[in-house]
This record gives C-alpha cells, structure tokens and sequence, in this order.
C-alpha cells in the first residue's frame, strides 16, 4: 500500500512582495512521502514549511508538482474537498470569529451538533476547563493561548487521518509540552492516521518518527530521530543555524 | 386570524397564540385583541386622531411580561401609532413588541410606531422588538419606529432590536435622557438585502452622575443595501458612554457610519469604535478547512455575527 501522502515534485511560485507581477519560487522541486505516525517539518523561517502546509491543505495551489492522497491525485481539488477526503489543518495564528461559539466551531469540525458533554470532552483534552469555554464566543475575549488550544481541540474533533499542525507549540501558555504531546498520541490512537508537525521545538521533533528539513524551499535533510543530534550540534551549518536559534527558546 | 397573520405573529413575537399575562394584538390598523393583569393595564388613547394604547406598569411589579405586537397584512394600510409605556418605581418588566408586514400588493404598507417610555425610580425594563417583511407583492414594507426613553434615578432599560428580513425601508429613532444612576443598554441586529435601506439615529443625553450608555449595532448589509448608522452622545455630567457599530458589507452593500460624542463635563468618559468590512478571507479558509463550503461558510459566520 502506498503512502498516506505523497507529495510529487511541488513547486509554488507566490507574488513578490515589491509587486510589479513578478513571482518569487517559495517551494522548489519537494519530494516528500507521509506515512509515519508523528513527522516534523523543521527548518529556517522562510524556508517554505507554512507554504507547504497550506499547499497540502488546499489554500496553496502549487505551480507544479501532484499531491496524491491515499493513492488519489487531490492537486486540484478544493480545500473543502480535501477537508472532506480527511485532511485538517491547524492555524498557526487561529482566526477569531465574533458570535461563533467555542462550541460552535467544534460542532462545524466534527460534522454534527454536539452537546456540551461532547465538547467538553474535547476542551479537557487540550487542557481548557470545559465549562468555561463551552459557550464562549471565538472571539478577542480569548487570549492567544486559549485560542489555540481551541484550534487543537478544532483538530481532534475532525479526527481525520492527515491533520497538519503550523506550529502548534506557539504561543500555547501554561500548558505543558508534555500534554500537547500526550493530544498527538491521543490522536493517532483514535484515527491510526499521521500527524505533521511544523515545530522547532527539539521535544517535538524528539517524538517524531521522521524530521524533515525544509531551506529554502527545498528538503534539505530527512531522516529519522537519529539525526536530531546532527541537526542540533551544528554540524551542517545549513539547518542547525537555525535550530540552534529556535529549538532551545521556550 | 389566518395563517399569514399567524406566522408573522409567529416571527415578530415568537408567538402561537395568545399570550400570558398583559397583551395587545394590533391587526391592520385596530386592536383586535387586549387583556390587561393586576399590575399591567392597558387602555386606549381617547386623544382624537392619536391611535395607539397607554400601558401602566405598578410601582414593584416584578418578573411580568407585557405583549404588544403589530401585524399588517393589507397592503397599502400607513399607520402611525403612539404607545406609552409608564412604568412604576422599582418594577422589573419585560416588553415585547414587534412589527410584521406581509405585502402582496402594489401599494406601500407602512408602520410608524412612537413609543415613549417613562422609566420610573429603580425600574427596571427589558424591551425585545423584531420587525419583518415578507409578501411577495412590489408595494414596499416602510417601518419607521422612533424611541423616546426617559429614564428617572437609579432606573435601566435594556434594549434588544432585530431586523431580519424583508423590510424595504426604515429609519428608526431612538432618543434617550437618562438621569442620576441611570442606565441604556441597546443591542441592534440589522440584515438588509435587495435594495433595502435601514437608517438608524440615537440622540442619548446622560444628564446625571454616573449615568451610562452602550449601543451596540451589528449589521450586514447585503446586494445593493444600504445602510446608515448615526449616534449621538453628549456626556453632560460625570457619565460613561460607548458606542459600537460593526458592519460587515457584502456583494454590492454599503454602509455608513457616524458616531459623535460630545462631553460637556470634564468628567464625562466616552469612547466609539466603528468598524466596516467585507468577511475575512481567512474566517471562510478556515471554516473550509473543517468542511463546509464557501457559502456555508459564509452563511455560517452571519449567522454567528447576527446572533
């Protein structure tokens, strides 16, 4: 059986920001294939890993390349058809939306009305006191933190077998790594599905089954945890530049 | 009543049938149907060419409910109609009103209600109005309600107002004074489409100390709409005010929004936000992202947003 994901030669041509209808290539050529339960996109900021996030999901269309899911070629479908077929993505900046309750937006994720017990369930999952947030408007009133984890339990609640998260650790206050962790385990048991991970964050990229470097636009490095410690000594002074930046913040 | 006089009552009012407690039905241009309860009475003016009811609340009545309802179904009925409601220190009542219009004509209907409110000491009021249009016909459904609020020491009133559907014009007035202590909640929902226009002024003076205002409108204005929000507050003592208006335009929509405050009192603390804009691109990614389609999607965030 083939891969969950498969991503052949992707390439994305984005507008450039001086204008004058030139076009910079922010994805040049990826290769990549997801079937692991845990993999993490790493790698400089502005090397592409959002881009391809959103390539996959849907809200990118990629100049070149074929994006085939469970052996299907969704290249060209929607990113409502994609949601459908059971790709979901997590934000790394959540959107807020005045009068939609938490409890709303996890009805609309998993596809039915849910009652509150059901969405609380979701809620402590990802650490937020249930009866507080159930009925509260995805709104300003919500702090960042709070709102991501929202975004997570937006995820769970889907249950799909790809869920790609953009830097889910960001920002998230007060709650533990090891709980955000605990949620990615949580998932996979339930859907036996994968789960990407864009993270700097060495404890993310220390559960994953598979770490992907993306630099400029390209993979620069894949492999297994065995080489997390060659990411990080700044042996290759391609990526652990900047790993070394990020990956110890936090 | 029929079933068209039904459902618009139905709309208006949420309600199937009589009501408990105080209550006047008016149907194309008469009271059709009236009962008054031991602290609410309801009585005809006698003014000659005044139409309308005087609605007495008893100082201290507490948790009832008055209400009036108006449902036009002939087309090309005008009407103004003067309601007074003088409510009693120290009462906590709830007022629900509302106006449907059901046109299936070529001439114009049309409902102008005055409504004046004398806010006793400590009172309290909760007033809930919806209006709606429907009918199929090209006479316009014209509604032009105009609020004048008295609010006496220590009273409040809170007001909640919806515009769903259907009315082709209307230009709604709300004034208010409020006295030491007072204070004015207003809640405004307003969805227009087709060529519809909806107007809305507030004038609030807060006369005494301590006094406080907020109007919050929330709006959509949809195909070739056009809507205008207007409000005034003059600070003229020690007073908070703050009002909103947030609008989201869509297709051919336009709105305008003028909020002036004016302090007459060094100690007068007011603030106004206005915000207009078409739904965030990212708001509908996002809900497509969980499954729903553009347009469920945007329906969806409407739906919230008007809620």
């Amino acid at each position: 059986m083939g891969a969950l994901l498969e991503l052949q030669h992707i390439s994305f041509l984005a507008d450039s920001e001086q204008g004058k209808g030139e076009r910079k290539e922010i994805l040049h050529d990826v290769n990549l294939t997801i079937n692991e339960r845990f993999v993490a996109l790493t790698g400089p900021n502005g090397g592409g890993k959002s881009t391809l996030a959103k390539v996959i999901a849907g809200i990118y269309r990629p100049s070149a390349g074929k994006i085939i899911f469970k052996g299907e070629d969704i290249t060209d479908l929607s990113v409502t058809e994609r949601a459908k077929k059971g790709v979901s993505f997590a934000f790394q900046q959540p959107v807020r939306f005045k009068g939609i309750t938490v409890r709303d937006l996890l009805s609309i994720a998993a596809g039915k009305k849910l009652t509150v017990s059901e969405a609380c369930h979701y809620l402590s999952e990802v650490g937020l006191c249930a009866r507080e947030y159930v009925e509260r408007e995805v709104n300003a009133s919500l702090s960042g933190g709070e709102l991501k984890r929202v975004e997570i339990a937006t995820i769970l609640a889907r249950g799909t077998e790809l869920s790609v998260f953009d830097e889910p650790e960001a920002g998230i206050d007060l709650w533990s790594f090891n709980s955000l962790i605990a949620v990615f385990e949580q998932m996979h048991r339930k859907v036996n599905g994968s789960i990407l991970i864009i993270s700097h964050q060495e404890r993310i990229l220390n559960i994953a089954d598979k770490i992907v470097v993306l630099a400029d636009g390209r993979v620069s490095r894949e492999g297994g945890r065995e080489i997390l410690p060659e990411l990080l000594s700044g042996a290759r002074p391609s990526t652990c530049a900047v790993l070394t930046g990020e990956a110890r913040r936090g | 009543m029929d079933a068209i006089e039904r459902d618009l009552l139905e709309k208006v009012a949420d309600l199937h049938g009589v009501p408990e407690g105080a209550y006047n039905i008016r149907e194309n241009g008469k009271s059709v149907s009236r009962s008054s309860s031991a602290n609410i009475e309801i009585v005809s003016k006698t003014e000659a060419g005044k139409s309308g009811i005087d609605i007495f609340i008893k100082p201290g009545t507490k948790n009832e409910s008055v209400h009036i309802p108006v449902i036009l179904s002939q087309s090309g009925l005008h009407e103004v109609v003067y309601n007074d409601f003088h409510i009693g220190e120290g009462a906590d009542v709830l007022i629900i009103a509302g106006c449907g219009i059901h046109n299936c004509g070529v001439q114009d209907s049309e409902h102008s209600g005055v409504h004046t409110f004398y806010v006793g000491k400590n009172a309290k009021v909760k007033y809930v109005e919806k209006h709606y249009g429907d009918g199929d016909g090209t006479g316009e459904r014209i509604m032009n309600p105009t609020s004048e609020v008295y609010i006496e020491e220590g009273g409040s009133m809170e007001m909640e107002t919806t515009q769903i559907k259907g009315v082709d014009s209307t230009c709604r007035v709300t004034k208010a004074k409020l006295a030491k202590g007072a204070s004015l909640v207003v809640r405004e929902k307003i969805y227009t489409h087709g060529k519809q226009l909806a107007k809305t002024d507030f004038l609030v003076n807060l006369d005494g100390e301590g006094a406080a205002a907020d109007l919050v409108s929330r709006s959509v204005a949809a195909e070739q709409s056009h809507q205008e929000f207007n409000a005034v507050i003059n600070g003229n003592a020690k007073c908070t005010g703050h009002s909103e208006c947030d609008a989201i335009i869509m297709d051919q929509g336009t709105v305008t929004a003028l909020p002036a405050l004016t302090a007459n009192s060094v100690d007068a603390e007011l603030i106004h936000e206005a915000a207009i804009g078409k739904i965030a691109g990212e708001q509908l990614i996002k809900l497509m992202t969980l499954g729903l389609s553009e347009q469920q999607a945007e329906e969806q965030i409407i739906q919230g947003f008007l809620k």
